[in-house]
């Protein structure tokens, strides 16, 4: 536990220490709720929160059945909700700061006082907390709040959620770079704004176009005490796992950044090694007009994604830069095979395969965007370590614009969202189980369309932690037009549909890591087939239960309801008896000039006859 | 199932009634024209012209000799079926959204509008068959009952058994009942969602209980006795009119988007349905499609043999049910049916 300085002056001022010693009055130990005891289901379902109208709720994942609710609060956020990266808490965002939940029950776990909060950052074992305010902190003297004068005018607070306290504050800096000229559209808020190393040693911010200050946890302070300094930097990513480079024996994190063409000099991609602050690796570009930086989940590779003009700075290409960091000397293999722009790419979680998403461009003035080509990508297969990158295939005339691999990867959905005329999403398999084509012997995938599904408007596509479902959500965030969820397995057969009106957001629960070996885990895939045996059998059970269920209920209700419709017969003789009026007083009154009453005369038949005058002649004779 | 298209309205239709035979089906719009058609084709029988505003409302004598109409011009009408002449006019002062006679039809219920001043009221005329040769002098000038809604207006009322209450739907949602001969407040119950208005109740051919429509995007059945809520049948659009199949134990809604909505509302098929529910078992167990706007009125044919929408299109659609529908039956009713 730290005491800052200023702590003298909290408490310690006149006035603030009472003249005679009152001993802590000690709070009885109270035993707190398991914060991962979700994971303990006995049929390791998963969990989801659905925010919808004023409502935020967590359900068990039911399959086709209606989920299962664990807990559901009217007005539990103002703004929106967010699972910690591990799954352990629930952030809900209100004016006065933000709020985590957490255990069986949902019960506040802890508070970060930022007021008028608007973003927020899990670090990703969650033991940090960024959050953001567009408004500076007014940090009031007297408060109680654990802000303190250090907080005052800040935007942004880096908080230990341990402790519950801020570790420091800081001003974003695209507020303080000025109100940009008129006319120009107005700067998105950076975020996250800052980064953090995966084993959250490190965090670091940009200042676009001149440097990145890295600081070290749990102090907070700067590392070397100053800021390293890169002429231009747009953007850097930090690599999302530890990497152990060949030849490299000390211990060392990851950073990827690129900086533009600026005057003569060529634009380049650099890989720093921290805390050393080494340039380890760089490589030289040119004609750049865009750089995306897209790391594989284990830091095997980062690809970067160049878009580049031609000298005339009218026809746009991409180029994908694929650092191998693992190998000796990082080498980079290039994808130049792409003729048209890259608007989207994403790696196979663990994996070495990868989806890129192209454009030819946009005719001018068109009104419906051009069409799009999904290719895929796979190393060749060649020794020990995987071989060049190769296009699998191209599937053309498309109008997908966004992929989510499942996060054990193998299967990945390409769909469509946010769009006014499509709404496709087609699950894909890389490793189907059938004949593979002649031309992709040498590959390491073979790819297969599962199914194509539509889903009216879909906003959000959201696999489990476990890869087993996939989410489509319509969401009122963004129109208002058949908002909802639908759930479908990763194989995208539709298992359940649920409209819901003023729908919001979905979010399934994330899972912490395996505590099972990779041994472990071997041993499980390679009984999965009596495991499953046993799981199907529990399946069939359920849903035969599930099915006398409803048989039973439906029993109940129709003979509920031929009991009710007696009674009310029984009730309705009794009254005409009281009131002394016949038991046909229901019936209409006749009138004078009406029929006579007539016996039932059974169905009436209305026979039509149509005449048609096929033709018609006129003769004359004479 | 095809249906027959009527297309004889200029305008959005508001309500559609069959005859207590089924032979006949009436239809109101916003155009100011009552149609009365053949049921089995669909041919034009006639129509009754004189209303100087939108017609919300039309009822038929259970005897089909009177035929009563509530309009926007602050009238209610009522007209000789066969001869087509108007027979009288009652003048209110706001706009009349529902007319309905009592079972044994010797009484009209009316439903007035609350405007300019005016509370929303419930009138009740004594209705008097004339001598039986067309001659329907002389009609009560004034109402027999007035029941004034203080609370919140009224938008749909209709006649309990024996014509012993009056049952009442809300603009706030709520159902009340009513004795029919004081005209007191027996029970109200917050049956839909508070402030979302009821916009149809039809009852069972008993008359012992009914089904509301509520913009809340439900339809629920209570009973009329205590108005105890029996089934609820939940939908994703809100919902203009509901009603009970005789025969088989199916309820029908109709709604969509309200037409003021419609311009925020994808084109796209799917609420413009009249949906079909199991009376018993509350589940959704068909849908039929046809009309291009919100489905205003729907009714059933009393021996329960085909039924009718009336669409925002301007169209009545009447469809005579199939062997199919007659056929369905979910298994615990086979086995009911058997034993």
């Amino acid at each position: 536990m730290v005491n800052k300085l200023m702590d003298i002056e909290r408490y310690g001022r006149e006035g603030r220490v009472e003249e005679e010693y009152k001993p802590p009055t000690v709070e009885a130990f109270k035993e707190k709720e398991h914060l991962r005891s979700w994971m303990g289901d006995v049929h390791a379902r998963d969990q989801f929160a659905l925010y919808r109208g004023d409502k935020v709720g967590v359900f068990w994942n039911n399959k086709s059945n209606p989920p299962e609710n664990v807990v559901d609060r009217a007005h539990w956020t103002q703004l929106f909700v967010q699972w910690s990266p591990k799954g352990t808490f629930l952030a809900s965002v209100h004016p006065q700061g933000v709020q985590l939940w957490g255990g069986a029950s949902f019960s506040k776990q802890r508070q970060f006082p930022h007021p008028f909060v608007q973003l927020v950052e899990f670090s990703p074992n969650e033991n940090y907390l960024t959050t953001w305010s567009a408004r500076p902190i007014q940090v009031e003297e007297g408060s109680q709040s654990s802000l303190s004068y250090e907080e005052d005018g800040k935007n942004i607070i880096v908080w230990d959620i341990t402790t519950g306290k801020p570790l420091r504050s800081f001003v974003s800096y695209d507020l303080t770079a000025g109100a940009s000229a008129e006319g120009e559209p107005k700067k998105k808020v950076q975020w996250p704004a800052f980064k953090w190393s995966s084993d959250e040693k490190y965090v670091a911010r940009m200042l676009q176009g001149q440097s990145i200050s890295i600081y070290e946890l749990p102090r907070m302070n700067l590392l070397g005490k100053t800021s390293v300094k890169i002429d231009g930097v747009m953007d850097f990513e930090w690599s999302p796992a530890t990497v152990a480079r060949e030849g490299v024996k000390q211990y060392e994190q990851l950073l990827c950044f690129w900086t533009p063409e600026i005057g003569s000099s060529p634009a380049r991609v650099g890989l720093m090694s921290v805390p050393s602050k080494e340039i380890v690796r760089t490589r030289n570009l040119f004609n750049v007009s865009d750089v995306k930086l897209h790391w594989q989940s284990q830091g095997t590779y980062v690809c970067v994604k160049v878009d580049r003009h031609s000298k005339s700075k009218k026809s746009m290409a991409t180029n994908l830069e694929i650092f191998r960091v693992k190998e000796k000397g990082v080498p980079v293999e290039v994808v130049d095979s792409l003729k048209d722009t890259v608007i989207n790419f994403s790696w196979e979680p663990n994996g070495g395969r990868f989806v890129v998403i192209t454009t030819g461009e946009a005719a001018q003035g068109a009104a419906v965007a051009p069409k799009t080509s999904v290719a895929f990508f796979a190393p060749e297969k060649k020794g020990p370590s995987a071989g060049n990158f190769k296009l699998v295939r191209v599937v053309d005339k498309k109008n997908s614009n966004a992929i989510y691999w499942s996060p054990k990867g193998r299967f990945v959905v390409v769909a469509t969202v946010h769009s006014q005329s499509s709404y496709d999403i087609d699950f894909w398999d890389m490793d189907f189980e059938g004949e593979k084509a002649e031309g992709e012997k040498d590959l390491a995938a073979n790819l297969q369309l599962m199914k194509t599904v539509e889903h009216y408007g879909v906003t959000d596509v959201d696999w489990d932690p476990t890869g087993r479902y996939v989410v489509t959500s319509a969401s009122s965030w963004t129109h208002s037009m058949e908002n909802g969820w639908t759930l479908h397995t990763f194989a995208g057969q539709t298992l359940a549909e649920h409209p819901t009106d003023k729908f919001k957001q979905f979010l399934w629960r994330p899972r912490p890591a395996t505590l099972l070996s990779k041994e472990e885990q071997k041993q499980v895939r390679k009984n999965l087939r009596e495991y499953s045996k046993e799981f199907d059998e529990e399946d069939r059970y359920a849903v035969d239960i599930a099915n006398t269920a409803v048989v039973e209920t439906r029993k109940r209700v129709l003979s509920e309801w031929t009991a009710w419709l007696r009674q009310q017969k029984e009730l309705l003789s009794e009254d005409k008896e009281v009131y002394g009026l016949p038991e046909d007083v229901d019936e209409p009154k006749m009138a004078k000039d009406a029929p006579p009453a007539t016996e039932d005369k059974g169905e009436a038949v209305v026979e039509e006859i149509v005449e048609e005058i096929v033709e018609e002649h006129e003769e004359i004779i004479g | 199932m095809r249906p027959i298209l009527l297309s004889g309205h200029e305008r959005s239709l508001n309500q559609i009634k069959f005859n207590r035979d089924g032979d006949l089906l009436f239809s109101v719009a916003k155009d100011k024209i009552v149609c009365a058609w053949w049921s089995a084709n669909g041919e034009r029988l006639g129509t009754y012209a004189g209303h100087q505003g939108a017609i919300w409302t039309v009822d038929v004598s259970p005897n089909t000799v009177l035929l009563a109409t509530g309009s926007a011009d602050n009238t209610v009408r009522l007209w000789n079926v066969k001869t087509g002449e108007c027979v009288k006019v009652w003048d209110f002062p706001t706009a009349v959204k529902r007319v309905e006679f009592s079972p044994d039809g010797t009484k009209l219920l009316a439903v007035t509008e609350k405007r300019m001043g005016f509370l929303g009221t419930i009138a009740v005329l004594d209705i008097n068959y004339g001598d039986g040769q067309g001659n329907f002098e002389p009609q009560a000038e004034e109402p027999s009952l007035r029941i004034t809604c203080t609370e919140s207006k009224a938008t749909v009322a209709g006649w309990g058994y024996m014509g012993k209450y009056i049952i009442a739907g809300h603009e706030d949602g709520s159902v009340s009942q009513y004795d029919a001969k004081t005209g007191d407040q027996l029970e109200n119950v917050q049956a839909h969602e508070f402030d979302l208005q009821i916009n149809d109740i039809q009852f069972s051919p008993d008359r012992t209980y009914f089904i509301t429509a509520s913009k809340d995007k439900t339809a629920k059945l209570l009973s009329t006795r205590n108005l105890a809520i029996l089934k609820t049948y939940p939908s994703d659009t809100p919902l203009n009119s509901a009603t009970i199949t005789p025969k088989k134990d199916y309820v029908i809604l109709g709604g969509g988007q309200a037409a003021m909505d419609v311009t925020t509302t994808s084109a796209r098929q799917g609420k413009f349905e009249a949906r079909f529910y199991h009376k018993v078992f509350e589940d959704e167990i068909g849908r039929v499609r046809g009309h291009f706007g919100p489905l205003n009125t729907v009714a059933v044919h009393p021996a329960g043999t085909a039924y009718a929408s009336g669409g925002e299109d301007g169209y009545v659609r009447v469809h005579h049910f199939d062997k199919s529908y007659f056929d369905f039956m979910y298994e615990v009713e086979r086995e009911q049916m058997r034993r």
